[in-house]
């Protein structure tokens, strides 16, 4: 593999840390401001910058949920596609130019959002209007996933002309997939933004509709929730296996599980818009039922994961139902961390389940049980995943080896224990009726029963933070580390036990399953659009946040 | 393709298990009546004063049976405090005249998306006497967390049905 690869994937992680560092340094301030306690006047004396609990969960959410998690992905595929074919890009420019558009696009975004002139948090929904560089600068993070997956697609049609008729390996399979999904569901936003916001943003046009553009944004939130969770995904079926040394339980089950997420990642938008007032019934509960077969797949790589992991367990000498957990190698922190990271997978993806539920979200929507529900799963089942990938990838990248690993492996202890507190709190919070995205040291109508689980959500948060300080430390003192030798074999993609042969010829047939995707949107979207009564009336509200 | 048998007893598992769960929410839906909000119209914000919005507040249809008409605008409810008895059932249409706001009553299954360009309709009977807190949980600006607002139901004896503004 050549340097240059290495190097742009080396970026892409940095880039994705540092945007993790920032995003994240607001996070204890809002989990203290749950249980009342505001340090923003604190902050403002250290951070001058920064204006207010709105400006900085902006930050929070921009930085974390899309920047971090687009970067890292982007690094980590780019690296195991190139790694799983065993050959390099046709054309390097092309993934350097994603890296190049990528921190474009971060910079432009982060100029009016630091200069709190973006204060429109990571959904923006209108007529909340934002200045025409925050949704410009947006688009270029967007193209430049658009630019991964075109990357994916050429490596991807340069190895198949040299291998005809074999199954593409797993890792390369998987990235694809999830690419080739993203680019799908980023439609919706993609038309929101250049069609809807940034003409409107620009002046051009006075006028914009709301609901249409919550609508168009939803088709991509949840797909985007799905961007998150794949390369996590592909993380605990390709490396995991083989790091605690077993083997995948079925390959041809994770492509198929993979294939459901192509076409049933999309249509599913509306259980976000459960209680918007613009969209029917019908189309509510269609996108129910389509969500909650979009569980299924999650189900099969529970099972095919967890499977696979006592694989590996049995294989060490685990003996009975439970004990060849103990034999994992808790101390390699590629391990723990996304061990820990699918506990608390579990439990996110339980309360998501809860979310679908059509008339059940009523009691949850837009309470902190949300919030509490994705630290879950992005917040922690990704990211904690996400912390383990890059002790695995900063040794490949880097020649040099992970500094002080019992420090990374407390440092994912640490993100585990706190989210799971955190998200206790959080989630119970909600159920009493706290509003998410509100400080509540400010807010006029505190009840006095919200204060033990506010607690919970603060000390839960001030750990995760713990554990997320330990992670820059280790990461930053391990790009300067000592140089080792990689040896290969520990990094390695897992061998399946029911190998890749096994899977139907049909699997590799990409025009079938992008074509059922695309009815599937069709059906789901295209009557509601076509029967839709267009409203354009709204102007734009900006400034509405202290300067 | 070779399954496993584990593999396939799990997979039908969790088939059964969402389609378990997914005739659970549609009974409750329709038979419980345990529904989600459905459109209400569409509207100009810029001319609620040609509409039912022109003046909104609490009016009494029959006997126990009442709507409101609620305009969501930065940072409060107008009407942002209503009175009913207890046993009421309120025809709820909000809408907002400025940006996207969001209706959630305390200890009540009212919870709404106030979009504006959209009417928003939800009917809910109080049945226990007491102080609703009506909170905005949709960001909405700087003042968002201040956004909050009253729905009072009265025991029978205090009679009245009139609104405050």
């Amino acid at each position: 593999m050549s340097t240059g690869l290495k190097r742009i994937a080396l970026l892409y992680i940095i880039v994705a840390t540092l945007a993790l560092f920032i995003g994240t340094l607001f996070g204890p301030l809002q989990a203290f401001d749950q249980a009342r306690l505001d340090l923003y006047p604190l902050v403002q004396k250290l951070l001058p910058f920064v204006r207010s609990y709105y400006h900085g969960l902006s930050l929070h959410g921009v930085l974390n949920a899309l920047i971090w998690t687009f970067a890292f992905t982007a690094g980590f595929l780019l690296f195991a596609t190139a790694k799983a074919l065993g050959r390099d890009y046709p054309r390097l420019w092309v993934p350097w130019l994603s890296l190049v558009l990528m921190v474009v696009g971060l910079v432009v975004t982060a100029i009016p959002m630091l200069r709190n002139q973006a204060t429109v948090l990571y959904t923006f929904y209108p007529p909340l209007q934002a200045p025409p560089m925050f949704y410009f600068g947006l688009v270029l993070v967007v193209v430049s996933t658009w630019v991964v997956g075109l990357a994916l697609w050429q490596i991807y049609r340069a190895w198949r002309r040299e291998h005809p008729g074999e199954r593409t390996p797993l890792p390369a399979f998987m990235a694809l997939v999830t690419y080739t999904m993203w680019f799908l569901a980023s439609l919706g936003v993609a038309v929101e933004v250049l069609v809807l916001l940034l003409p409107w943003s620009l002046g051009w046009t006075q006028y914009t509709d709301p609901q249409l553009a919550r609508t168009l944004f939803w088709y991509t939130g949840h797909p985007l929730v799905y961007f998150w969770l794949l390369p996590a995904y592909i993380a605990w079926y390709t490396v995991l296996p083989q790091r605690v040394g077993g083997k995948l339980f079925s390959d041809p089950l994770a492509r198929l599980a993979f294939l459901i997420f192509l076409i049933l990642s999309t249509p599913v938008g509306f259980h976000h818009q459960y209680v918007d007032p613009g969209v029917p019934v019908g189309w509510k509960l269609l996108h129910a039922l389509l969500t909650f077969l979009l569980f299924i797949p999650s189900m099969l790589t529970a099972f095919t994961v967890i499977a696979s992991i006592e694989h590996g367990g049995r294989r060490r000498g685990g003996k009975g139902n439970f004990g060849w957990l103990w034999k994992l190698p808790w101390g390699d922190p590629v391990v723990s961390a996304q061990l820990l990271a699918g506990i608390s997978f579990m439990f996110g993806g339980i309360g998501g389940l809860i979310n679908a539920s059509y008339n059940i979200n009523m009691v949850v929507h837009n309470t902190v049980f949300i919030p509490g529900h994705f630290h879950l799963t992005v917040g922690s089942g990704v990211t904690l995943t996400f912390m383990g990938m890059a002790y695995w990838l900063l040794p490949q990248l880097t020649g040099r080896r992970v500094w002080a690993p019992k420090l990374a492996v407390a440092q994912a202890w640490l993100w585990f224990i706190g989210v799971m507190i955190f998200a206790r709190g959080m989630h119970w919070s909600g159920l009493l009726g706290v509003p998410r995205r509100v400080p509540m040291s400010l807010a006029n109508y505190w009840q006095p029963e919200w204060q033990l689980p506010s607690l919970l959500t603060a000390a839960g948060g001030t750990i995760m933070y713990l554990g997320g300080l330990l992670f820059f430390l280790v990461f930053l003192v391990s790009l300067f580390g000592k140089r080792v030798t990689i040896d290969e074999a520990e990094y390695a993609f897992a061998e399946a036990l029911s190998p890749s042969e096994r899977a139907p010829a049909l699997f590799e047939r990409w025009g079938v399953w992008i074509g059922a995707a695309i009815v599937l949107i069709v059906i789901a979207y295209g009557p509601f659009l076509t029967n839709y009564t267009y409203n354009f009336v709204a102007p734009g509200f900006a400034n509405y946040w202290p300067r | 393709m070779h399954v496993h048998r584990y593999e396939k007893a799990w997979a039908y598992f969790s088939i059964g298990l969402v389609l378990v769960f997914f005739l659970a929410l549609v009974t409750a839906a329709f038979a419980g009546g345990v529904q989600v909000p459905s459109p209400a119209g569409i509207i100009n914000p810029a001319r609620l004063s040609a509409t039912d919005f022109a003046q909104p507040g609490l009016r009494q249809l029959a006997p126990g049976e009442y709507e409101v008409y609620m305009v969501g605008q930065f940072w409060q409810w107008t009407p942002n405090e209503i009175r009913v008895p207890q046993g009421a059932r309120v025809k709820f249409y909000l809408t907002s005249g400025d940006v996207q706001h969001g209706f959630k009553v305390q200890g009540t299954t009212i919870n709404v998306m106030v979009i504006p360009g959209q009417v928003s309709y939800f009917s809910y009977r109080f049945k226990t006497p007491g102080e609703y807190l009506i909170i905005c949980h949709e960001y909405c600006g700087s003042n968002h967390h201040l956004m909050s607002g009253k729905i009072i139901v009265e025991a029978p004896t205090a009679a009245t049905t009139a609104a405050t503004p």
